[in-house]
C-alpha cells in the first residue's frame, strides 16, 4: 500500500467510526430536551426519570463522538495537504464557521447541562440541551455543506496562477442544492436513529423481569420511540428520493453505478432489488427487479431516461479527460468501485424502510397501552437502532465512493489530494494507532452502553428548585465526576 | 490593516485563548497525582474543570479551522509537516477527554487508576508538544519551493524546540496549580498555591531562556516588549500567590501565557512558517492567505459571533464560580459488581 491507500483506508474509517456516534447525537439531544420539557411542563415524573436516563446513554455517546471528530479536523491537512491547499478557500470557511458557531455552543452549554441541575432554574437548565440540540444541528450544517461544494463544486472559480479553487459566492455554497436536500435528508436519518434508540432500548428493559414495576414507563418510552422513529422515517425516505434526482442531475454516474447500470435506458429502467453476479457487475447470474422503478427514482417519471456507466464513461472522458493530468484521465475511466456503489446503496435503503417499518408494526402492537408479550418484538426493538445505525453508515459509504475518482467532482481526483510530503511510516503509523485505538473505545463504549441500559432509569429525584441567579449553598453538588 | 494581518491577529487570538484556558486545565490534569492525596481529593481537582474543559479545548479545533480558511498553505504545510506529534496530540486528547467522561462510570480501583493515567499523560503531553511545536514554527523548519516541509520529527526535536516544550509544560502546570488554588478550599488549596510558587520560578528560568533565545533569533521590538511583560507577570503572580492573593496569581499566569504567545506571534510576523533551507521559501501572511473574498466573509462571521461566544463562556464560569472541597464531592453512585463492567 501507498501513502494514496493507507490514506483512503484511514478515512474510510475513521469517518465512518465517526458517524456510528453523530446521528444518535444529534437526534437523542433532541428527545432529551423533549423529555425534560415535558418534564419542566407536566411535572410528571416519569419524563425527569427518562431525561436523565437517555441523559446518562448520551453523554456516553457523545465523548467519543467528540474525540474522533477532532481527529477529523486535523487529518485534512495530515494527509490530505494537497487537497487543503486546493480547496481551503473555500472548504476551511465552513469548517471554521462550524467551530465558532457550533462546537462551541455544544461543548459549553453540554457542561452547563450535566453540572447545571442545582445551579440554573429548570427552564433554563432544560434550555441549555436545546441550545446543544441546536449547535448539532448548526455543526451538521457546516459540515455538509463542506461535503456537498465537494459533491458539486458552485460559488468559485479556478485560478490558474494560484492553482486553486477560489472562492467568489459563499452564499451559493450554503445553499447548493445538493446541500439543501443533504441536510434534511441526514438530520432525518439522525432522528430515526435516534427515536430507534430510544425504542430499542426501552424494549429490551421491558422485558426484563428485574424492572417490571417501571414497564408503563418504558410502554410510554417505546411508544414516543417508535413514533419519532416512523415519522422520521418518512421524511429520511422523501428526502432521499428527492436526493437521487438531485444526484442524477448532477452526478449521473453515481446513479449509474448505484444500479449497475452500463447501458443506457430511454424509458422503464428497472431497479434491481438484489443481483448475483460477476464480481464487477457486468454479468448477472440472478436478478431480483421492479420495473421502470429506477427511472423513477432518478428522475421522478415511470418512463425516465436514465444514462449508464459506459455512455457516461464517455462522456466524462470527453468532458475531463484532456485537461486533468490523472490516472483517472489517462485511463479514461471514471467509474467507481461498482460494487460498492451497487449494494452500498442497497443496504443504506434497506436497512432504513426495515427501521421504519419495524417501528410501525411495534407502534401498532402496543397501541392502547397494549403491551405483546412474545419475545420477538422485543429482539426486533433492540435490532432497530443497530439497523438505523448502519443504513446511515451505508449512506456516507455510497456517497463518497460513488464520487470516485475524484475528491471534489469534476476538479480534483482523490489521488492528486493527499500529502505529498508524508511517509509510507507516518500515514501507516496514523493509520494503524487510530484503528487500534479506535477498536479499544469501541470496546469501552458497548461495555459501558450495556451496563447503564442494564440498569435502568434510576429511581425519581426532585432536583432541587433554584432561584434565578442560582443557589449558593454549601450542600454536595448534584452532580460530580 | 490588511485583512490577512487581521487574520494573523485573529489565529494569534485563539491560541492565546487556547493555551490561556486549556493551558490549567492541562495543569490541572497533570498535576493529579502531584497535588491530590486520595481518591475523594482527586475527584475535587476533576470538578474544578470539569464543566468548562470541553469548552476551552474548542479553542484549538476554531483555530484549526480558522488557520484552514484563513490561511490553507499554512495549514496544509504544518499539519502534514508536524506530522507525527500532532498524532501523539491527538491520541493524548482523545484520552484525556474520555477520562473526564468515563472515570467515575464504573466503581472499581483498576479502572479509575488507568484513567487518572489517560488524564496526567494526556495532559502533560500536548502541554510539551505544544511547546515545542510552536518554538519550531517560530524558529522556522526546513521548507521547500514547494512548500513543503522537508525535515521528520527528529529535526523538531532540536534543543531549543525541546526548551519551548519545558516552558509550556512548566508554565502549564504552574498555571493549573494556580487554578486549584483559586477553585478548591481546604487543604488542598495550600498545597496548590505552595506548589505553584515553586513550579512558578522553574517556568520563570525555563522561559527566559527560551524567550530570549527566541527573541535573538527573530524577535522585533514589539515582541521584546510583550516577552519582558510576560516575564513581570509571572513573577508578579508568583507573588501574588506567596501572599495569598489566589484570585490575583491566577491572573498573573493568564497574563504570562497571553503575553508570551503573543510575543511569538510578534516575532513570527510577518512569516507564518520560516524556511530554514531558503527565505524566499518561507509561508508568510501574505503567500500563505485565502483570497480577499473568503476572508472578508469570515471577518463577518468572526466579528459577529466571537462577543457572542465569550458572552457565554464567561457566563460558565461565573455560574461555577463557587469553591470545591472534600465535602462538596457526593458519595460514589452505588454500582454493585454484578452489573460487570
Amino acid at each position: 500500500m501507498d501513502v494514496l491507500d493507507i490514506a483512503r483506508w484511514q478515512f474510510g474509517i475513521i469517518t465512518v467510526y465517526h458517524f456510528l456516534f453523530v446521528p444518535l447525537t444529534i437526534g437523542l439531544s433532541a428527545v432529551i430536551a423533549g423529555f425534560e420539557t415535558a418534564w419542566v411542563r407536566t411535572r410528571k415524573e416519569e419524563y425527569l426519570r427518562l431525561t436523565k436516563f437517555f441523559g446518562k446513554l448520551f453523554l456516553i455517546n457523545f465523548a467519543l463522538g467528540v474525540v474522533t471528530g477532532i481527529v477529523q479536523e486535523f487529518q485534512f491537512g495530515m494527509n490530505w495537504s494537497d487537497y487543503s491547499r486546493f480547496v481551503g478557500d473555500i472548504f476551511g470557511a465552513p469548517l471554521a464557521v462550524e467551530g465558532l458557531l457550533a462546537f462551541f455552543l455544544e461543548s459549553t452549554f453540554l457542561g452547563l447541562w450535566i453540572f447545571g441541575w442545582d445551579k440554573l432554574p429548570r427552564g433554563l437548565h432544560a434550555a441549555c440541551m436545546w441550545i446543544v440540540h441546536l449547535g448539532t444541528l448548526a455543526s451538521s450544517y457546516f459540515i455538509l455543506a463542506a461535503n456537498s461544494w465537494m459533491q458539486n463544486p458552485v460559488g468559485y472559480v479556478f485560478n490558474p496562477e494560484t492553482g486553486r479553487a477560489e472562492l467568489v459566492d459563499f452564499w451559493a455554497v450554503m445553499f447548493n442544492k445538493v446541500q439543501l436536500i443533504t441536510f434534511p435528508h441526514v438530520i432525518a436519518a439522525a432522528y430515526m436513529t435516534a427515536g430507534a434508540f430510544v425504542l430499542g432500548v426501552s424494549a429490551y428493559l421491558y422485558m426484563k423481569d428485574k424492572h417490571a414495576d417501571d414497564r408503563p414507563l418504558y410502554h410510554r418510552a417505546i411508544r414516543v420511540g417508535a413514533v419519532v422513529t416512523l415519522l422520521a422515517g418518512l421524511a429520511v425516505a422523501f428526502t432521499g428520493d428527492i436526493q437521487g434526482k438531485i444526484m442524477t442531475e448532477v452526478q449521473p454516474m453515481k446513479m449509474a453505478a448505484a444500479e449497475g447500470l452500463y447501458e443506457s435506458s430511454d424509458g422503464c429502467a428497472p431497479f434491481s432489488v438484489l443481483t448475483v453476479g460477476t464480481p464487477d457487475g457486468k454479468e448477472e447470474k440472478f436478478s431480483v427487479t421492479v420495473p421502470c422503478l429506477l427511472s423513477f427514482l432518478a428522475t421522478g417519471s415511470t418512463d425516465g431516461a436514465v444514462q449508464g456507466i459506459d455512455e457516461l464513461k464517455e462522456e466524462y472522458a470527453e468532458k475531463y479527460g484532456s485537461d486533468t493530468v490523472t490516472k483517472a484521465a489517462r485511463e479514461g475511466d471514471y467509474v467507481p468501485v461498482i460494487p460498492v456503489t451497487y449494494w452500498s446503496f442497497r443496504f443504506m435503503m434497506g436497512l432504513g424502510f426495515f427501521t421504519a417499518a419495524g417501528a410501525a408494526l411495534i407502534l401498532w402492537l402496543t397501541r392502547k397501552k397494549r403491551v405483546p408479550s412474545v419475545k420477538w418484538v422485543g429482539i426486533l426493538g433492540i435490532s432497530l437502532p443497530l439497523a438505523a445505525t448502519f443504513a446511515s453508515s451505508w449512506g456516507w459509504i455510497f456517497t463518497e465512493m460513488g464520487r470516485q475518482p475524484w475528491v471534489v467532482f469534476g476538479l480534483m481526483t482523490t489521488e492528486s489530494g493527499v500529502s505529498p510530503g508524508v511517509s509510507t511510516f507516518e500515514a501507516a503509523t496514523s493509520l494503524i494507532v487510530l484503528t487500534l485505538l479506535y477498536a479499544v473505545l469501541a470496546v469501552i463504549e458497548v461495555g459501558l452502553l450495556v451496563k447503564y441500559v442494564k440498569r435502568g432509569a434510576e429511581p425519581f429525584e426532585e432536583p432541587p428548585d433554584v432561584p434565578i441567579g442560582g443557589a449558593d449553598d454549601d450542600a454536595p453538588l448534584t452532580f460530580a465526576y | 490593516m490588511e485583512l490577512t494581518t487581521v487574520w494573523f491577529a485573529l489565529i494569534a487570538v485563539l491560541w492565546i485563548g487556547y493555551f490561556c484556558l486549556e493551558g490549567f486545565d492541562f495543569g490541572v490534569g497533570m498535576l493529579l497525582p502531584v497535588l491530590a492525596k486520595n481518591d475523594t481529593e482527586r475527584r475535587v481537582m476533576y470538578n474544578t474543570v470539569g464543566p468548562v474543559w470541553d469548552g476551552n479545548e474548542v479553542w484549538v479545533l476554531v483555530a484549526g479551522g480558522a488557520t484552514f480558511a484563513a490561511f490553507p498553505e499554512w495549514y496544509a504545510t504544518l499539519f502534514s509537516g508536524f506530522y507525527l506529534p500532532l498524532l501523539a496530540i491527538l491520541v493524548a486528547l482523545i484520552v484525556r477527554n474520555l477520562a473526564f467522561e468515563y472515570r467515575h462510570k464504573h466503581d472499581d480501583d483498576t479502572w479509575r487508576r488507568r484513567w487518572d493515567l489517560a488524564l496526567i499523560v494526556g495532559s502533560a503531553l500536548p502541554a510539551l508538544l505544544w511547546g515545542v511545536a510552536f518554538a519550531n514554527i517560530v524558529a522556522g523548519v526546513p521548507i521547500d519551493a514547494d512548500k513543503e516541509f522537508t525535515g521528520n520529527l527528529f529535526t523538531l526535536l532540536n534543543p531549543l524546540g525541546l526548551l519551548g516544550g519545558l516552558v509550556t509544560l512548566t508554565l502549564f502546570a504552574t498555571h493549573g496549580a494556580m487554578f486549584v488554588a483559586l477553585k478548591t478550599d481546604g487543604d488542598i488549596r495550600h498545597r496548590a498555591r505552595d506548589l505553584a510558587v515553586k513550579l512558578g520560578l522553574v517556568a520563570a528560568v525555563l522561559a527566559v531562556l527560551f524567550l530570549v533565545s527566541i527573541q535573538l533569533k527573530t524577535g522585533s521590538v514589539a515582541s521584546a516588549v510583550a516577552f519582558v511583560l510576560a516575564a513581570v507577570a509571572l513573577l508578579a503572580g508568583v507573588a501574588a500567590a506567596r501572599a495569598g492573593h489566589e484570585g490575583w496569581a491566577f491572573v498573573g499566569t493568564f497574563l504570562t501565557i497571553a503575553l508570551a504567545v503573543a510575543g511569538l506571534f510578534l516575532a513570527l510576523f510577518p512569516d507564518v512558517m520560516p524556511s530554514t533551507t531558503d527565505a524566499a521559501y518561507s509561508l508568510t501572511t501574505t503567500n500563505a492567505a485565502a483570497t480577499a473574498y473568503t476572508l472578508k466573509v469570515m471577518t463577518w462571521v468572526a466579528v459577529v459571533f466571537t462577543p457572542i461566544v465569550l458572552g457565554y463562556q464567561a457566563w460558565t464560569y461565573w455560574v461555577f464560580r463557587k469553591r470545591l472541597a472534600v465535602h462538596h464531592i457526593p458519595a460514589p453512585a452505588t454500582v454493585t459488581s454484578t452489573d460487570g463492567p
